[in-house]
Parts: structure tokens; C-alpha cells; sequence
């Protein structure tokens, strides 16, 4: 029964309008820089397509190439073969249309919350008042009010994060990338942070790419959830819609029937490849 | 008693103070002549001759900055010459620095030259300077930079290569062009390292300018120290050192100050956050 729940999609329904992000047959494959002999394909014959305000969650067994993805869908990685579209148009350089939030420390130590989030606009040529008061604006948005003045290292991981955000949000992307964003933080810092991120979401509705290896984040978050396969070599196997209804609240969600199902669904896939991520692990260390 | 004084934080400075005085103390008693009888030297006078007096020495400064005042024209020389040689040797360093790490070619092909050139003991080139700079205030500023330039390239080009990638690629995605790169991470991030080696570099400033005026100059605390030397007045030449290990410190106490002054970015061990 959980099984048939999950609702398989074909591998594509564009639109009218072009979807805000689509890879087509993309594959990455990795040379070594000291033996150019060995080579590593993460991911194979890609097809994905992000619509419009569409909230897309690809799940995977850790090296899976997730990352990868992202970093092609943004133009920092250049794909072997395919090709990545963006509203239509061929991405040939860095992705302008996009935000990306990184799974790691990102923020420039040597600037203060403030510039770290107004560092966009800057960079963008808005006027530095200009920009410092939208960059205030969204430190309030994300809770960091009083907290303009602060360097990097003077804020809790929490804070960063949330810096983070209003950094990438503050430049008002059509495309969000997002990189395990919140992997790093505790369950309850997380709850909140989802949530926040759902909120701001729900207001603007902007397309999402949501990187996560956490099943529960996926399914709460989003519209579409991209299962991959196990590493090297890796492809969506499978694709869920969320029928959730909006607004949620990714805590009290996961005690709905339709969350459960949806979840057993989906981890039948995904078990199966987590394993077999597991196995190759364990082999490579043997 | 003990309890009170004993070494500590906030005794600390009244300690170091404490045993400053017992050294000199210390020199004083050994080369007083006549005040304990000589067990190395032939007779109770030579201990001075070879070890200076320390009030012979103190003399010698008080007459250099109160009653002659003549030692300030000499300091000023050395002072700009340190000060040049940094300002030089830290500016091409940084630009050097920033430009092989940035530019794979030509870092590759200069690498065998930059190592042959940091290998090389630069300290002979002194004696071409002066050919080429005159005795001047030139020669020992060229020396400086040479000492400077590659503590603060070597120091950049490791900072540029360390900087984070995500950093890096997260202030692209934010539309950092090439330019703002440079001027808003990769500088940021060079000048911290440059920071680190400042102390070193500063020192080195110091060191290329009184060598420079040790090996042949008219003016300059290394040239006062070159002739007394040549007459055999210890007292003179011991104070010459104690003059310019008390600016050494000096500067080295400066740049402390410049460098907490930029450097708030960056963790210190130990800070707590303040909430």
C-alpha cells in the first residue's frame, strides 16, 4: 500500500513556460590531476527539470554526486556531457539567476554580518546605503536584528547559517540552491530554520533545488521529492510528488498518515541505494 | 608574604622589571675593577675592556639623548631606512605575491628563480648596493627590501592559495567580478597572513638597515656603532645595541597595535562569545 501511495512521475511535464532550471542528460566525470588514468563519473544521464516556484528536494546514500548536481545547476561546474538550462536559455557561464547556500562556512570572515550580507548588492553596483539598509531588512527577516556588527567568528553556527540565508536571499535569485544547508545544525535550530525557509518560500515562490540526505527535511520541504541512485555513476531513480497541502510545519507534519506514507514510499527506493552506497564504501576501505 | 608577590599575571611586569635590573646588577659586579678579584683576565681592568660598564653605558646614552642630543640624527636615518625598506619590500611583496598566485604561468615559470633568489644569503649583496646606491640611505633601504620582500611574497602567495573554496566560490555566485575578487577576498585574505609574518618582516626592515650601515655609511645608528668599534670603546658600541633593541621593540610593540587594530576579524584563541 505505501508502495502505490507514492506517486510515480514520468520523467517530465514541462509547461507553457520553460522551467526555471532543466539538466538535460548531464553527466560529470572527475579526472585525477596526478593520474589522468583514473577517472570518476558521479553522476550519468541526469534528467531534472525545476519549474517556477516549484520546491525540488533531490535525496541520495552520501556520494552520490548531490553536490555535483548543484554545483553544475549553479555554472560553477562545467557538465561532460549534456547540457544545463536556465529559464530556457543555455548556461554557458556562472548561473546569474541563482543563489546558492553552501553546505559549509561560506560567509567572509573578514566582514561583519552586515557586509557579509549587503556584500551581493555591492557587488552587484547598488549604492552601499542602498544596499545596507535592504541587507539590515533581511537580517531583521532571518533574526539577526541586533546582530549587524558581528564577525563571523563572534556568532554561533546557528547565526551563520541564518547570515547565510539572508546573504543569498538578499539578492532576490529566481533559482535557490541549497547544499544540505542545514546539516550542520541541531534538531531544534534546524525545525526552525526549515520553517523560516518554508515561510520566506511561500512569499515569494521562487524555484528551489534543495540538496538534503536527511528523507524527513525532503519530504516536509517540498513540492517534488528526486531520489538518486548509489555512486559512481549516479541518476534520479525515481521522482515523488508531495501532496502535502501548504502551509506546513515540518514538525507537526511528520506525524500526519500522508507524511508516513510518503515516507515509506519513498525510503523502499531509497534503502535499497543507501545500502549499496554502504557496501562500496566498505569495500573501497578493504 | 610570598603569597603577594610571588610571580603572576599582574606581578609579572614588576618580575621581568626585577630581573632586568639583577642582570645589569650582575654585569656591574663583574666588570667593576678592583670589586672581586679577577680570575679571568690578567689584571681587574680588562673585564671592562671586553664587557663594557653598564653605567659607562648608560652615560653614553644619557649623553646621546639629553646632553649631546647628537644621536637623533642617526636614529632618524636608520628609523626611515626601516621604514622605507618595509613599505617597499611589504608593497612589491603583496603585488608579487598576489600576482604568481593568481597567474599559474608565470608562477610556474619563475618558480626556479624565486627559490634560487630566497636561497641565495642575501646579506652579500650589500657590498653591490652600495656600489650601485652610493653609501647613502639607498643601499640600505635596497638591502631591507631584499630581507622583507620575500618573508611578505611567500607569506601572500600562501595566503591567495589557502583561501577557502567555498568562500571563494560563494562571493562568484553572490557576482563577484574578477576585480571584486581580488580586492574582496583575496586581499582581505593575503593580508592576514601578511599580518602574521609583519613581525618578522619588520625586524627584518631593522636588521637590512643597520647591516647596511655597519658595512659602510656616514650616518646611522649602525654607522655610531662601526666607529666606536674602530676605537675600541666597547661602552659606546653596547650602547648602540641596547639604543637599537629598545626601538626593535619599539616597532615590534607598533605593528602589535596595527595588527590588533585590522586583524579584529579573526578568532583569538580563548574569546569567548559575548553574548
Amino acid at each position: 500500500m505505501p508502495a502505490s501511495a507514492a506517486e510515480v512521475v514520468g520523467s517530465r511535464s514541462p509547461g507553457a513556460q520553460p522551467a526555471a532550471l532543466t539538466l538535460s542528460g548531464v553527466a560529470c566525470t572527475f579526472v585525477s590531476k596526478d593520474a589522468p588514468g583514473q577517472r570518476y563519473t558521479a553522476v550519468e544521464n541526469v534528467d531534472l527539470h525545476i519549474g517556477a516556484g516549484e520546491f525540488v528536494s533531490v535525496v541520495g546514500p552520501t556520494g552520490c554526486g548531490k553536490s555535483t548536481l548543484l554545483n553544475m545547476a549553479a555554472g560553477l561546474l562545467a557538465p561532460s556531457a549534456g547540457s544545463v538550462a536556465v529559464f530556457g536559455e543555455p548556461l554557458t557561464a556562472l548561473n546569474r539567476r541563482a543563489g546558492y547556500m553552501f553546505q559549509t562556512e561560506s560567509l567572509m570572515p573578514w566582514r561583519t554580518a552586515l557586509a557579509n550580507v549587503s556584500a551581493g548588492l555591492e557587488f552587484r553596483g547598488t549604492p552601499l546605503k542602498e544596499a545596507t539598509a535592504l541587507a539590515q531588512e533581511w537580517l531583521a527577516r532571518v533574526g539577526l536584528a541586533g546582530f549587524g556588527d558581528r564577525y563571523p567568528h563572534q556568532m554561533s553556527g546557528g547565526m551563520r547559517k541564518r547570515a547565510s540565508l539572508a546573504q543569498t536571499l538578499v539578492l532576490d535569485p529566481d533559482i535557490i540552491l541549497m547544499d544540505e544547508p542545514f546539516s550542520a545544525l541541531d534538531i531544534q535550530t534546524r525545525q526552525l530554520m526549515e520553517n523560516e525557509v518554508l515561510q520566506l518560500w511561500q512569499a515569494k515562490r521562487k524555484a528551489v533545488l534543495f540538496i538534503t540526505h536527511d528523507l524527513d527535511e525532503a519530504i516536509a520541504m517540498s513540492d517534488r521529492v528526486v531520489v538518486m541512485s548509489a555512486g559512481p555513476a549516479s541518476y534520479p531513480m525515481g521522482e515523488f510528488v508531495i501532496d502535502i497541502p501548504r502551509p506546513r510545519d515540518v514538525a507537526e507534519i511528520k506525524s500526519t498518515p500522508r507524511f508516513r506514507e510518503l515516507h515509506a514510499g519513498i525510503w523502499d527506493v531509497l534503502r535499497g541505494e543507501v545500502l549499496k552506497g554502504y557496501q562500496q564504501q566498505l569495500q573501497k576501505v578493504a | 608574604m610570598w603569597q603577594m608577590i610571588k610571580p603572576r599575571a599582574a606581578t609579572m611586569r614588576a618580575w621581568q622589571l626585577g630581573l632586568l635590573v639583577l642582570l645589569f646588577l650582575f654585569w656591574d659586579a663583574m666588570t667593576r675593577p678592583g670589586f672581586i678579584p679577577p680570575f679571568m683576565f690578567d689584571n681587574d681592568r680588562q673585564a671592562a675592556f671586553f664587557f663594557g660598564q653598564p653605567l659607562a653605558i648608560f652615560e653614553r646614552i644619557w649623553a646621546w639623548f639629553v646632553t649631546d642630543a647628537d644621536i637623533y640624527r642617526h636614529l632618524t636615518v636608520t628609523l626611515m631606512e626601516t621604514a622605507m625598506a618595509f613599505a617597499i619590500g611589504a608593497c612589491s611583496g603583496l603585488a608579487g605575491g598576489l600576482w604568481l598566485a593568481l597567474s599559474p604561468t608565470a608562477s610556474a615559470l619563475l618558480e626556479p628563480y624565486i627559490k634560487a633568489f630566497n636561497a641565495m644569503p642575501r646579506i652579500v649583496l650589500a657590498p653591490i648596493f652600495s656600489v650601485w646606491f652610493g653609501l647613502g640611505m639607498g643601499s640600505k633601504v635596497a638591502l631591507g627590501v631584499t630581507l622583507v620582500f620575500f618573508i611578505v611574497f611567500f607569506n601572500v602567495y600562501q595566503g591567495v592559495k589557502e583561501v577557502s573554496p567555498v568562500v571563494l566560490a560563494n562571493a562568484r555566485m553572490l557576482g563577484a567580478s574578477q576585480r571584486q575578487l581580488l580586492r574582496h577576498v583575496y586581499l582581505p585574505s593575503a593580508t592576514s597572513w601578511v599580518f602574521s609574518s609583519l613581525h618578522t618582516s619588520v625586524g627584518l626592515a631593522f636588521v637590512g638597515a643597520v647591516v647596511g650601515e655597519y658595512l659602510g655609511s656616514s650616518q646611522g645608528v649602525g654607522y655610531l656603532i662601526l666607529q666606536a668599534e674602530g676605537t675600541f670603546d666597547i661602552n659606546t658600541v653596547m650602547a648602540g645595541i641596547l639604543v637599537l633593541t629598545a626601538f626593535a621593540l619599539a616597532l615590534d610593540g607598533l605593528v602589535g597595535r596595527i595588527e590588533k587594530r585590522l586583524m579584529k576579524w579573526q578568532p583569538k584563541v580563548g574569546e569567548v562569545e559575548k553574548l
